[in-house]
């Protein structure tokens, strides 16, 4: 269902040559992994010799294949030669937009609420919202670097050559490289993302199973893996995975939903502050997106920074420059412009899409195309992104729940929207603070496109406002925040070792 | 003397918007057994107003509380002229106008599509008095700006660009006609603001492949010179296309179909047989993907004799 045939309208992704690494990073097995202690943690036994008969009978498995690929397996492995990163991230992007929708009410007027001990059921579960999405994108991306970290490690170890170097006669349908190929890179990434399934999209285990077989046999049948590489490959990338979930059903995410009291209590706290506080605009009254998800165990930084990263306050919901901001929306809105339109809905990234977040990864993914990286190197830098992003988020929703500011929307009726509203407070803007974070981290690792991943965020936290669903302070605070929480990520790209 | 009676729509634009967006199903010119006589013009304004509470999410009617009623206003300028008594052009150019009465989602508003349509009746056969004739419409319809299609279901259009073909058979027996049509549209993929969107897989494209839609019309009633007063039933199926998931919003790909019901009439002043007025409603009876619209049309059209003889236009079947 995800493959790139089949489609009328061609994707920009569909005939991407294979990936030529402009540098193998032969080394990385000694970059600093996140989860992981060690590189060597969990074990990889020793491989065969080249010329012992075990391993000649794997070349000959290859051998077999290659005498008769189908046009859907030459399909295959051309789809996944032009990267795993690449492909499990655009099919991450493509469960989130997915799953990405919420739940229809009850008769009673009351939501349902997915959950992750009955996945099938609906609401199905999850429902992929930016924050859950940030998250699901992060922990993807992270596990997928810790395990190809260790893969390197092994790959250098061990030093097996690709089966087309020790055998002439079988094709490399893949760019060749010096790369040892023990343990198999695709089937360390085959076997991470499954693992992580478990944890991020229950429901989806079977298909993503069916994914991770058809990159192992990619890699099998393009010359570039054996049976044995295969085999070590995936056990170790799901060895790996199981130290994310483990994180992950520990992070606090399962208690980011809260209860009904809890959601009244932040009501409360706020109109004790002599505050108007946040209401949905949902009918019927909706309650609020994970407000607890500022609680969640971030990435890049401890609980104590995380606090220290919350904004000052919002203008008084009662002061001259609310007022003030309030009047400004509804200038935006009142006859907007086309092009202001077009800005506000290629931004939007709201229910049924990959969220910002996604589209960070998507904006991401076009440029690393053209930089010709190694796996492990892609999978580096997108774990840098998305952990910022993610961080990034968990600092946001802290900051929108502990002020719990409402929407131009509810201080002005009046101020009709040219995207949907977001069911959770206005103070500080996600789309700004997402952007922030992800412009951030992309311009120390592309700084030839600072200037053009600064202005995209700019012009993404602006649709907010000119969309009229924030207000100026929202974006520009948000903004910030994001580049603070990019800091962090920018800290531990210059000590990971891969600079 | 002869008129126009027709409704704003252009070929599958306003058809399809029916849709979750605008419009609603109506008869027009395009779709009759009408035609105009050699040099004779007959342009007017039309307005249209059709809104709709429920809408079919697929196949699942619901209604949502975060829209309440949408509507589409609709004011027209159609024209019909006659190059010959058996060829005839017609155009549409319509200006849009959509509304949610509830939650906070901006209405829009624009000049929509253009439509252009050439009528040829190749074959009429008289006998006693009854009337059998044959006709065939080519058309093309096109967006005049540059609006939004991807934000139903408040778009004013969907911004394809639309050729069709349609066959129409009329019979009429002493003051009483049926007519029924068969309608092709090919619709051109369009672009959207976004650069990536999911149908029921992801797409990392701004191009969005249109399906194409049929739509078949059947007409019947009471016609004469100076009233016309008829029944229509209209069933478009979109040839492709995907359904609305659960609480999604709609899009522009989706597969829209609907079985429409409505009358309409026509009335030409006996004392100025220049002057015609029509007007009429429609219901939508079943759906899939579109709003359960009902419409309520109205129309002023006159006629301009650009002949070289001074008597007005005759149409043969209306003596």
């Amino acid at each position: 269902m995800w493959s790139s045939c089949n489609k009328d309208t061609a994707d920009r992704t569909d005939n991407l040559a294979p990936l030529n690494a402009a540098n193998i990073d032969l080394n990385a097995g000694t970059w600093k992994p996140i989860l992981l202690s060690r590189p060597d943690t969990f074990a990889v036994a020793t491989p065969l010799a080249v010329n012992n008969v075990n391993y000649v009978a794997e070349l000959n498995e290859i051998k077999g294949y290659q005498k008769n690929l189908s046009g859907e397996q030459k399909n295959n492995i051309k789809y996944w030669a032009a990267g795993g990163v690449l492909r499990w991230n655009e099919i991450m992007r493509d469960l989130t937009a997915k799953y990405n929708l919420p739940p229809y009410q009850n008769a009673d007027g009351s939501y349902p609420i997915p959950n992750s001990a009955n996945p099938f059921a609906y609401p199905l579960f999850p429902f992929a919202n930016p924050p859950y999405a940030a998250r699901a994108y992060a922990y993807i991306s992270a596990a997928q670097y810790d395990a190809l970290v260790a893969c390197w490690y092994y790959k250098k170890l061990y030093n097996r050559p690709a089966p087309y170097k020790t055998d002439s006669s079988i094709q490399a349908m893949v760019t060749k490289t010096d790369l040892p190929s023990y343990p198999s890179e695709a089937a360390v990434l085959a076997g991470v993302t499954a693992e992580m399934m478990k944890l991020l999209f229950p429901t989806e285990i079977a298909n993503v199973q069916q994914k991770a077989i058809d990159q192992e046999n990619a890699a099998v049948m393009s010359g570039a893996a054996t049976r044995s590489d295969i085999v070590a490959g995936e056990a170790l990338g799901r060895t790996i995975a199981q130290q994310f979930v483990a994180r992950g059903r520990t992070d606090k995410a399962g208690a980011a939903g809260g209860t009904p009291a809890q959601w009244a209590q932040l009501e409360a706290d706020c109109a004790a502050k002599g505050e108007i506080p946040w209401y949905s605009l949902e009918f019927p009254k909706r309650n609020p997106m994970l407000p607890f998800f500022g609680n969640v165990k971030t990435f890049l930084f401890d609980s104590a920074t995380r606090v220290s990263l919350l904004p000052p306050p919002p203008p008084l919901t009662k002061s001259d420059q609310m007022k003030q901001e309030t009047e400004e929306v509804l200038s935006y809105v009142k006859n907007p412009t086309r092009e202001n339109t077009r800005i506000v809905h290629f931004w939007a990234d709201g229910a049924g899409t990959y969220t910002p977040p996604g589209h960070w990864d998507a904006i991401a993914a076009e440029d690393f195309i053209l930089k010709n990286f190694s796996e492990v190197r892609w999978a580096r830098n997108m774990a840098l992104l998305n952990m910022s992003v993610m961080d990034a988020g968990i600092v946001c929703w802290f900051t929108k729940y502990y002020y719990y500011n409402p929407r131009p929307s509810q201080m002005n009726p009046e101020i009709k929207t040219l995207t949907g509203i977001p069911n959770f407070p206005s103070y500080i803007s996600g789309h700004s603070t997402f952007s922030g974070a992800a412009y951030t981290i992309l311009a120390h690792i592309l700084p030839e496109n600072a200037a053009k991943y600064t202005a995209m965020a700019n012009e993404a936290s602006m649709s907010r406002l000119i969309g009229g669903i924030h207000y100026r302070s929202d974006c520009a605070v948000g903004l910030t925040v994001g580049e603070n929480v990019g800091a962090y990520a920018i800290a531990r790209a210059k000590t990971d070792g891969a600079e | 003397m002869n008129f126009v009676r027709f409704l704003k729509n252009s070929i599958g634009a306003s058809l399809l918007l029916c849709a979750l967006s605008p419009a609603a199903v109506k008869a027009q010119t395009d779709q009759d057994a009408i035609m105009m006589m050699k040099n004779n013009f007959c342009v007017g304004p039309v307005y249209n107003y059709g809104s709709w509470k429920n809408y079919w999410e697929g196949t699942l009617k619901r209604e949502n509380l975060n829209l309440g009623k949408v509507s589409t206003q609709t004011y027209s300028v159609m024209g019909n002229y006659g190059i010959t008594s058996k060829l005839n052009v017609l155009f549409n150019m319509p200006y849009v106008k959509t509304n949610a009465t509830a939650g906070t989602l901006h209405g829009l508003k624009g000049f929509q599509d253009l439509s252009l349509w050439l009528k040829w009746m190749p074959y009429e056969k008289d006998w006693g008095n009854s009337t059998f004739s044959i006709y065939g419409v080519g058309g093309v319809s096109f967006p005049t700006t540059n609006y939004v299609a991807d934000f139903l279901p408040l778009s004013i259009g969907l911004h394809s660009t639309n050729f069709s073909g349609r066959i129409i058979a009329d019979y009429q027996v002493g003051d009483f006609f049926v007519t029924g049509s068969g309608t092709y549209t090919y619709r051109t993929n369009i672009k959207i603001d976004r650069t990536s969107y999911y149908t029921d897989q992801m797409h990392q494209t701004n191009k969005v492949d249109m399906p194409d839609v049929a739509v078949y019309n059947l007409r019947a009633g009471y016609r004469t010179h100076f009233l016309i007063a008829e029944a229509v039933v209209t069933r478009q199926t979109t040839l492709g296309g995907f359904d609305i998931r659960r609480n999604d919003m709609p899009f522009p790909s989706n597969r829209m179909n609907m079985t429409a019901v409505g009358a309409g009439f026509k009335y030409t002043v006996k004392s100025l047989p220049a002057l015609s007025i029509i007007g009429g409603g429609n219901h939508v009876v079943a759906g899939r993907n579109v709003g359960q619209s009902t419409s309520f049309y109205g129309g002023i059209f006159y006629v301009l004799n650009f002949s070289h003889a001074k008597k007005t236009s005759q149409d043969p079947k209306q003596n």
